[in-house]
């Protein structure tokens, strides 16, 4: 039993379900990423962790007592918004106080919680300050405070960075992790932004129509991914899926794929590759950009890298990085080359392709095959 | 607003520029002139009224029209001038707009931050409230006060406007907190705070310019209101628009006009000063309750 057990949990409004049954175990001091596109019933499931929602079946309990028809209050829960939900009438110490004096908490102590939570984040001098009078970054910040205070079981953060531009984003997402190293604290972080899951968090539940599509640490998804939507939607630019047959000659198995010109390549797999037991079967080949690189790039550990000829359609110079984009299998495939590597589009030039990366998924049911 | 107002200028030329506030000019003059008339009248004496030249400055100058409107006028059957029936305009007027205007302010955080099943349905007939003609009413009102123990007393004139403001209260809070944020309402729950808390220390205090247009209607309304006014008041529970009609009305002989126009201006005087004080937030208000953003 976990610090956070969601056990069957299901919601339903009406005849639609938009939350099927999920199982999460969250132990102490994990940060847990619920990602997915919008309406994937990922704010559901954390507004029902926070009692801001109804279950519709199933449990939630945190430190082994459920919270069926406990009131947000009484669950010990700290919760951040995506629009900060600071409140406008009260100045920043009001602000953070406010939990602490709807629980009656003495004043003195108080005081006291909100300037140690100030200290920690330095958001001293805007104490007296009305929300209003504070930029987005700092906002940020005291919706942080206004939960740390409390110093609640568990924190609910609901895309808190998503209304940041760019580059505080970045500061705040390595902010955030700083503190949850620092204090240790369970956390239930809700996003779309796959970025932010994979750097924030201990463990990631990737979600869609409802469905915990995979639940794992953030390498566990995003090299074996479950399923074809885990894999496209985690990692930027996205895995490269293709169409390929599996070939298995004494032993050995490769995947055939067609390249640019019409030629078929032959891609052997690693010699350990499970995939020797499906000899001739379709399958959708997933490999993310970075294994397909410039010779000189390709990882040097590996045993299964492969040169592939085949013609550049176009370039796209990143700076620290030249994408480069090809046909494989009929579909655009993306790859990631070192920045100066002399490669121009119309060309045709050796792909290094890392199949110790690869993963196949089975056409009809989208899932992984072993 | 502010930016989009000079960027919206039509600019025009120095003659046409002339006739606009030749036009503004003449239409204010023909606006205040009622006004005009009734101050200046009721700074006269009445023999100069009767002499003619309604329109003409007093040639001299006296107060005692006011004095006699306020406490010594003949109203109905007796002499007492203006001043009860001005107070009890007041009593009736001001618990009536703070209790609707905080029942209407429940009523709205009600059906946009708590709704239940069916709350459209009651927000619709509130509205419907607001809609229904005065004349409908008048009987069963007059039943159900007597049935109270409440007819021909200002408690019971305060009831009927309480319900009759209800509707238009809950409809101004209403749209105006639909664009409250409810994210401070979650964030408020998970901070420990219960309904009446959420309602005192997040809502309320948010609230200012709706309450505002909500405090002007009501008070507008309700002040001018004769005709619950006639209907449900006794001698002594009679609110100034009554008493009006009856200090003109009674005619003891001559008619004292410069004490009738004092009178007016005694009975007009508390919605314009409510309106002076608190307009400035009227537009505004309007304009945050309607319009997003």
């Amino acid at each position: 039993m976990g610090f956070l057990d969601i056990k069957n949990a299901t919601k339903s409004y009406g005849p639609v379900k938009v939350l099927h049954e999920t199982d999460i175990s969250v132990e102490e001091g994990e940060f847990l990423v619920l990602v997915g596109p919008s309406g994937c019933g990922k704010s559901t499931l954390l507004n029902m962790i926070a009692g801001l929602e109804d279950i519709t079946s199933g449990d939630i309990a945190i430190k082994g007592r459920s919270m069926n028809g406990v009131r947000p209050a009484e669950r010990n829960i700290a919760m951040v918004f995506q629009s900060y939900a600071l409140y406008p009438n009260m100045n920043v110490a009001q602000n953070m106080a406010f939990g602490l004096e709807m629980h009656g908490v003495p004043k003195q102590d108080r005081d006291k919680a909100v300037s140690d939570v100030a200290d920690l984040l330095q958001i001293q001098q805007l104490l007296d300050r009305k929300p209003g009078q504070l930029s987005g970054g700092q906002r940020q910040r005291v919706a942080m405070g206004r939960a740390l205070v409390r110093d609640p079981d568990v924190f609910l953060f609901d895309e808190p960075l998503s209304n940041l531009d760019a580059k505080l984003r970045v500061d705040m997402r390595t902010e955030i992790k700083k503190l949850h190293q620092k204090l240790g604290t369970t956390i239930v972080y809700v996003t779309h932004d796959q970025i932010e899951a994979l750097t924030l968090s201990t463990r990631i539940a990737v979600m869609f129509g409802g469905h915990v599509q995979q639940l794992g640490t953030p390498k566990e998804i995003y090299d074996s991914p479950a399923n074809i939507f885990v894999a496209g939607f985690m990692g930027s630019p996205s895995m490269n899926l293709f169409p390929a047959k599996i070939g298995v000659t004494k032993g050995q198995a490769a995947a055939k794929v067609e390249l640019a010109d019409g030629k078929t390549a032959s891609l052997p797999f690693p010699s350990d590759s499970p995939m020797s037991k499906h000899n001739g079967r379709d399958i959708i080949l997933g490999i993310r950009p970075e294994a397909i690189t410039d010779e000189d790039g390709a990882d040097r550990n590996s045993n299964a890298i492969h040169i592939v000829n085949n013609h550049v359609e176009v370039t796209e110079p990143a700076g620290s990085d030249t994408f480069v984009v090809s046909y494989l299998g009929g579909k655009e495939v993306t790859g990631r080359f070192r920045a100066d590597v002399d490669v121009e589009a119309g060309q045709t030039f050796p792909f290094a392709i890392n199949m110790e990366k690869a993963v196949c998924f089975d056409p009809e049911t989208e899932n992984r095959i072993d | 607003m502010a930016s989009n107002a000079s960027a919206n200028v039509i600019r025009t030329g120095s003659g046409s520029r002339f006739i606009i506030y030749l036009l503004l000019i003449f239409f204010c003059l023909y606006y205040l002139l009622p006004l005009y008339v009734m101050v200046v009248n009721s700074l006269k004496p009445l023999s100069e009224i009767q002499a003619g030249g309604m329109m003409a400055l007093p040639s001299e100058w006296t107060v005692s029209p006011w004095f006699s409107a306020w406490s010594t006028a003949q109203i109905g059957v007796e002499a007492t001038g203006l001043r009860p029936y001005f107070i009890n305009s007041i009593m009736m007027v001001v618990p009536a707009v703070a209790v609707s205007t905080v029942l209407g302010a429940l009523n709205g955080y009600v059906l946009t931050k708590w709704r239940f099943k069916g709350d459209t349905i009651v927000f619709g007939l509130l509205l419907f409230g607001c809609f229904i003609p005065f004349q409908m009413v008048l009987i069963p009102m007059a039943r159900m006060l007597g049935l109270m123990g409440l007819a021909g007393t200002v408690p019971g004139l305060i009831f009927v406007h309480l319900v009759y403001g209800i509707g238009f209260s809950t409809l101004y809070f209403r749209n105006y907190y639909q664009q409250f944020p409810t994210e401070l309402v979650r964030a408020a729950m998970i901070d420990g705070a219960g309904f009446f808390t959420i309602f005192r220390r997040i809502m309320l205090p948010s609230s200012g310019p709706i309450a505002v247009v909500c405090i002007i209607w009501q008070f507008t309304n309700i002040w001018n209101d004769f005709l619950f006014g006639a209907s449900f008041s006794d001698f002594d529970s009679q609110p100034m628009t009554v008493a009006l009609n009856n200090l003109v009305q009674s005619s003891t002989g001559v008619k004292e006009y410069n004490v009738h126009f004092a009178g007016a201006i005694m009975a007009a005087l508390p919605t314009l000063l409510v309106y002076i004080i608190a307009g400035r937030y009227f537009v505004r208000g309007l304009m945050a309750g309607s319009v997003k953003g």
